[in-house]
């Protein structure tokens, strides 16, 4: 593949959409997982009472539990959701930059 | 630790039994028990899946006409397929015995763990999937030196990749000799030679594509196991979470205590430590980088993981719940305890939770079942590594350092295939010598190792344009000198194998440590290089960019 060829996408405006917005989203959603992740670690750690709170009046399962397992599930449809942009909108937009910098 | 189960090293130190897991839950821990009889249900499902995978191979075989076929499958697996063989190689018999054995036996913490060994798949998707996929060929390596010194990067990448993959073999090795006297009732070295056999010959004629199917047919299998073992567990305390947990907390010595955090991870530097390692030592582990390349396009890529995480976090959820259960059905029941005493030893050691539940709920059957999917795990996970580095040495080494890329496909296929018969060889030897050893170490190394040569290099040559050849190799060297200092100054090493009184290093995992250094030196010698060629680096980086964020370029599927 000819250094031409990249420069030229370099210089298409839709190529630094595409960056810039698909970049946007995917640091938004990394720092989602980061901070819910670390921040649950750092109550595991901290203040561990909090998670120890029943779900509710006579029951033996905690908060804990359902925090927990959304971490795992949010963490899940939070790579549906990058997956599905990806796979649509830029890559409608990817497409188009491809076919511009064959011409 | 002899004689330990995981479960209580847990109670010890909570990293050592954490960076056991991978190891097959500890093998070294079983290392002292008695051979079983032998198990004919277990045997016979073994073999029906052997054969079953050996067909596949067969058909695999004729399909791996060029490099690229054996090396990636010729691009041609699909999103959902992939995402399937990533989920086989995440959910290890590690993850199903030690993973459950911890929640039953520490509740709540168990399931911290869980959490922590699913949270690096998002992240891998975020920055790495599309850009491995548009970057890379046929190793990681490729992606390394694109732009960077080819002969000196990528014979740093494949050292580094087959340090992993050694280290990785032994530990798998061990535990499969080790859990098939357990379940099998076979001789440890006929396990082991039976494993080091079956996976040279799945890479060598099979190839990826065999090496893939292997690992989604276990997938799938220990998805039904896991899945009609829930639905048995969850039968028994009339599919009521509440009730479950009642009679957990009820039957657990230490009561409601396991609803919630306990003493396992109060310490933070030790809690970040290991989830750097786990999280970034997964980005860098070669077999699963591979996995990348085996796909048509980046949106195949991004699928793949979407569906591997989906997988993996139900599986998960699955396994903490199977713990639960456990706890009431296998921890009241005498038949399970040694000498019938409830809440003494554990028949076959702390891990055999699951098998002991697949027992009580499924009986003879499902314990058979069970079995022949644990070993099935290791069969996979063992071809994977066995192809990893088949490629490292093949690719890597033979036809673009040694060759200078003049190699023929021909002459590079056969290098790689017995490249994979040595690596078997060596395999087998490494298994049997190391049977009595206590290995536990090499797991920390294993991931802090990956954390700290392989995924430094590999994320910042994605997206770093300062990157030079001098940083990377210095960056490199310094993680690889600080990770095996540390793990040799640490428990597992420093008392366990030279039984010195107390650890220099009081962390297990030692990323956190390691890997700072790695990124520091690579940042800081890269930023120092002003010679030419660190010029000329800089200015490719520009065309690389821009291939990693369109796939201009990428190396594509080949027509059959």
């Amino acid at each position: 593949m000819s250094s031409e060829i990249y420069a030229r996408v370099r210089q298409n405006p839709k190529f630094d959409l595409l960056v810039k917005r698909r970049g946007r989203l995917a640091a938004i959603l990394s720092t989602i997982v980061l901070v819910s992740y670390y921040g649950f670690m750092m109550v595991v750690a901290f203040a561990p009472s909090l998670l120890h709170k029943p779900l509710g009046e006579g029951y033996v399962l905690t908060i804990g539990a359902p925090i927990g397992a959304a971490i795992i599930i949010v963490g899940w449809l939070l790579t549906g959701l990058y997956s599905y942009y990806a796979n649509t909108e830029f890559e409608d937009l990817n497409n188009d930059i491809i076919r511009e910098s064959q011409q | 630790m002899n004689m330990k189960t995981i479960v209580s090293a847990a109670g010890t130190t909570a990293v050592a039994a954490m960076m056991a897991l991978p190891a097959l839950a500890a093998p070294a821990d079983l290392g002292g028990l008695e051979k079983q009889p032998l198990n004919t249900t277990a045997i016979v499902m073994f073999i029906a899946f052997v054969i079953f995978t050996l067909i596949i191979t067969y058909w695999a075989a004729s399909r791996t006409r060029t490099a690229s076929d054996f090396y990636t499958a010729g691009g041609g697996i699909t999103g959902f397929q992939n995402g399937m063989a990533i989920a086989g190689d995440y959910m290890s018999a590690a993850t199903l015995l030690g993973l459950s054995s911890l929640v039953y036996a520490k509740g709540f913490d168990g399931f911290i763990y869980i959490i922590s060994f699913f949270v690096g798949w998002p992240i891998i998707m975020f920055t790495m999937a599309e850009r491995l996929r548009n970057l890379g060929r046929f190793t990681f390596a490729d992606i390394a030196s694109y732009r960077l010194h080819e002969g000196k990067i990528r014979s740093f990448a494949a050292a580094g990749s087959l340090t992993v993959v050694c280290f990785y073999l032994i530990v798998q090795m061990v535990g499969a000799g080790q859990l098939i006297k357990l379940l099998f009732g076979l001789d440890y070295n006929v396990a082991v030679v039976v494993v080091g056999v079956l996976m040279v010959v799945y890479v060598t004629f099979g190839g990826m594509i065999a090496t893939t199917w292997v690992q989604i047919i276990k997938a799938g299998l220990l998805l039904c196991g896991g899945i009609v073992l829930l639905f048995l567990a969850l039968a028994h305390f009339g599919f009521n979470l509440e009730t479950m947990a009642k009679a957990a907390v009820t039957n657990h010595k230490e009561g409601i205590k396991i609803m919630g955090p306990g003493s396992l991870l109060s310490d933070p530097v030790s809690a970040v430590s290991l989830s750097m390692g786990l999280l970034f030592g997964t980005a860098g582990l070669p077999h699963i980088m591979m996995r990348f390349f085996t796909v048509p396009n980046a949106r195949e890529a991004r699928k793949s993981v979407f569906v591997a995480s989906g997988v993996v976090g139900f599986f998960f959820i699955l396994v903490a719940m199977l713990g639960i259960a456990g706890v009431t059905i296998v921890g009241t029941n005498p038949q399970f305890f040694e000498g019938g005493i409830v809440g003494g030893k554990l028949i076959g050691g702390g891990n055999m939770v699951v098998m002991h539940l697949a027992k009580a709920l499924g009986g003879d059957l499902l314990l058979g079942f069970l079995s022949a999917v644990a070993f099935a795990t290791i069969l996979a996970v063992v071809s994977g590594l066995a192809l990893a580095g088949a490629s490292a040495i093949s690719h890597d080494l033979y036809a673009r350092v040694f060759r200078g890329g003049k190699a023929t496909e021909k002459e590079e296929m056969l290098v790689s295939k017995f490249a994979s018969l040595l690596l078997g060889a060596l395999a087998i030897v490494l298994g049997i010598a190391f049977e009595k050893q206590n290995i536990a170490f090499l797991v920390g190394l294993t991931f802090g190792v990956a954390a700290s040569v392989n995924f430094p290099v590999l994320i910042l040559s994605m997206y770093w344009k300062g990157l030079t050849t001098r940083g990377a190799l210095a960056g490199g060297l310094v993680g690889l000198i600080s990770a095996v200092t540390l793990v040799v100054l640490s428990k597992a090493v420093w008392v366990v194998v030279l039984n010195n009184p107390a650890p220099l290093f009081p962390y297990e995992q030692p990323a956190l440590f390691s890997m700072t250094a790695a990124f520091l030196v690579t940042i800081v010698v890269s930023k120092l290089d002003k010679s030419e060629s660190a010029k000329a680096e800089a200015l490719a980086f520009e065309d690389q960019y821009v291939r990693s964020q369109t796939g201009i370029g990428a190396a594509g599927a080949s027509k059959h």
